[in-house]
Formats: structure tokens, C-alpha cells, sequence
């Protein structure tokens, strides 16, 4: 597919209602006691939307195999970031027996 | 509006008005990665000091206020969609809808702008702005300062971001009033675009994490 394809209308306020309902989802969600899943659940959600907010609002679901290897290194590279960081930081405990 | 301006134009060293328009594209992305690994280091800074004092985070997040909060992202999120309809009627080439929806984009971030400066300003008289004015109130945890510090610094580059994404708005809305784009050379929108929604994404993660976290907890 070309970038140059324009999409309809309903694409972009599909998506725009969505992202409206999620936010309202989180929010609600977050005075639910869910223990530690509520953590989880609320970057679940955050994740959704940014995939949402990627594949249709910048198109990236119409772009180039080049273009979408540029738009997930970005991610890719800070999954690195936190995977590396956090693999230290949460074993500490266990390794020293903090708290 | 001559062709020159409305077909675009091929520079030298591409092949292609397409191959031109790709090298763009590619040229935003390589920069959104590079912005993704610069708000990334904050959140790791984020997520690691929570993990250390959790209760501190909580009690941070208690001090935020949620409608307002809420609201934001709703107004953000808004601001994403008319600035993907400017880029589609630029697409479709038509300019003074591009400028319209950009113009709607502006008014929605200054609207995020009016909300998030009533919430700072709420801070300052609370006395929970470290460094500026801080005096919480006694029995708050020791490490609420850092809560406050990374609240303010990550939003605050948030903002700042917005800022430039404003100014840039104004200049791409006057060229597409002008009539700068068409549907073959719409790059300067579309690259925008991208920008713009990039903000919103930074957003997107910034609200549960900063506003919502901890709240089940009281």
C-alpha cells in the first residue's frame, strides 16, 4: 500500500472514540481494586492505545517495511533500556534481602 | 497556487517525488526514535524510583488531581485527531481545511496548556514544587520531593515539546493557507503530524503512570 492512500473518515474517529472510551476505561479502572494487577492493567491499556494511535493516526499501518523497522527500533531499543536496567534493579532483593 | 508548489517539488538527489517523500518519512522516524529513547530514560528513572519508594509514589500521585487529569488527555487526544484530519485534507489537497484542523490543533493544545497551568499552579501554593516552592505538610514521606521532582521535570519536557510542536504549527498552518502543499507534497503536514502525535503518546504513558497509580490503595 501506498502512503499516498487517503483513509476514510470513519478510520480516524473509530479510533478517536476508542482512545476517548480507553481513557475513560483507565480511569475507572484505577479506583478498582485489583492489587498489583492494577499497575498491569493500566499500562495494558496505555499500550493499546499507543499501538492504536501508530498503526492509524501516523499511518504506519499503510507504510513501507522500511519505515515500520524505523518506527519500532525506537521500541526496540528501549525495551533494552528497561529490560537490562530493571533485571538489576528488580532482583536487588532478592540478592541482598532489602526489607 | 502554481504547480510547481501544488505538485511539489523533485530535488536533484532523488529519483522520485516518491523516494523524496520516503527519505522524509524515514528522516521523522529515525528522530521519534531518538525522542522515544529520551523520554525512555526518564521513564526508566520513573519506574525505578518507584519501585524503591513505592508509598512515596503513591502519596505523590494522591496530590494529582484526576479530573483535570483526565480531561488533558481527553483535550490531547482531541488534538491527535484534528491534526490526522489536517493531514488527510492535505492528502486530498485541500488547503484551507489543513489550516482549519491545524488551527483546532492549536486551540485544543492551548486549551491542555490553560488546564496543566492551573494544575502547576495549584502546586506552587501547596508548597509541592521542589527546589521552587516546597513545603509539604509534616508527616509527608522524605521521598515525595523525588515524586514531585520527576512529576515536574517529565511533564514540564512534555510541555515543552508541545511548545515547539505549537510553533511549528503556525508556521506549516500559514504555508498551508498559502497554499505550500498538495496531494503530491504534503511531507511538511504529514512530518507535523507525526510530531504531534508523538506528544500524545508521551502523554498517553505519562497520565495512568503519574495520576492513576496507587489510587485503588486509598
Amino acid at each position: 500500500m501506498s502512503d499516498h492512500d487517503v483513509l476514510p473518515l470513519r478510520v480516524y474517529f473509530g479510533v478517536f472514540g476508542t482512545l476517548l472510551a480507553l481513557t475513560g476505561l483507565t480511569t475507572w479502572i484505577a479506583y478498582q481494586d485489583f492489587g498489583n494487577l492494577n499497575t498491569t492493567i493500566a499500562l495494558v491499556i496505555a499500550s493499546i492505545k499507543v499501538v492504536l494511535v501508530v498503526l492509524w493516526f501516523m499511518h504506519v499501518k499503510q507504510s513501507s517495511g522500511l519505515v515500520r523497522i524505523f518506527a519500532l527500533s525506537g521500541f526496540f531499543w528501549l525495551m533494552i533500556l528497561f529490560g537490562y536496567t530493571l533485571s538489576d534493579y528488580f532482583t536487588r532483593t532478592s540478592v541482598r534481602g532489602w526489607e | 497556487m502554481s504547480d510547481a508548489t501544488t505538485s511539489g517539488r523533485l530535488a536533484h538527489h532523488f529519483e522520485s517525488l516518491e523516494q523524496q517523500h520516503e527519505s522524509a518519512l524515514l528522516g521523522m522516524w529515525a528522530f521519534l526514535a531518538q525522542e522515544v529513547m529520551f523520554f525512555g530514560g526518564l521513564f526508566t528513572c520513573y519506574v525505578v524510583y518507584r519501585n524503591l519508594y513505592h508509598d512515596a509514589f503513591v502519596e505523590g500521585s494522591h496530590h494529582l488531581d484526576v479530573f483535570l487529569g483526565t480531561v488533558n488527555t481527553a483535550v490531547l487526544i482531541g488534538s491527535s485527531l484534528t491534526i490526522a484530519l489536517g493531514v488527510r485534507s492535505a492528502q486530498l489537497g485541500r488547503p484551507r481545511a489543513t489550516a482549519g484542523f491545524i488551527g483546532a490543533t492549536i486551540a485544543l493544545a492551548l486549551v491542555f496548556f490553560g488546564i496543566k497551568s492551573v494544575e502547576y499552579w495549584a502546586k506552587y501554593e501547596h508548597g509541592l514544587i521542589p527546589g521552587l516552592a516546597w513545603h509539604p505538610e509534616p508527616g509527608a514521606s522524605p521521598q515525595l520531593g523525588i515524586f514531585f521532582g520527576l512529576y515536574f521535570v517529565m511533564t514540564g519536557m512534555h510541555a515543552l515539546h508541545m511548545l515547539i510542536g505549537l510553533g511549528l504549527m503556525v508556521v506549516v498552518g500559514w504555508r498551508a493557507l498559502r497554499g505550500r502543499y498538495g496531494p503530491d507534497n504534503f511531507i511538511g503536514v504529514e512530518v507535523l503530524g507525526l510530531y504531534w502525535h508523538f506528544v500524545d503518546l508521551v502523554w498517553i504513558f505519562l497520565f495512568p503512570l503519574l495520576y492513576l497509580l496507587g489510587r485503588h490503595a486509598h
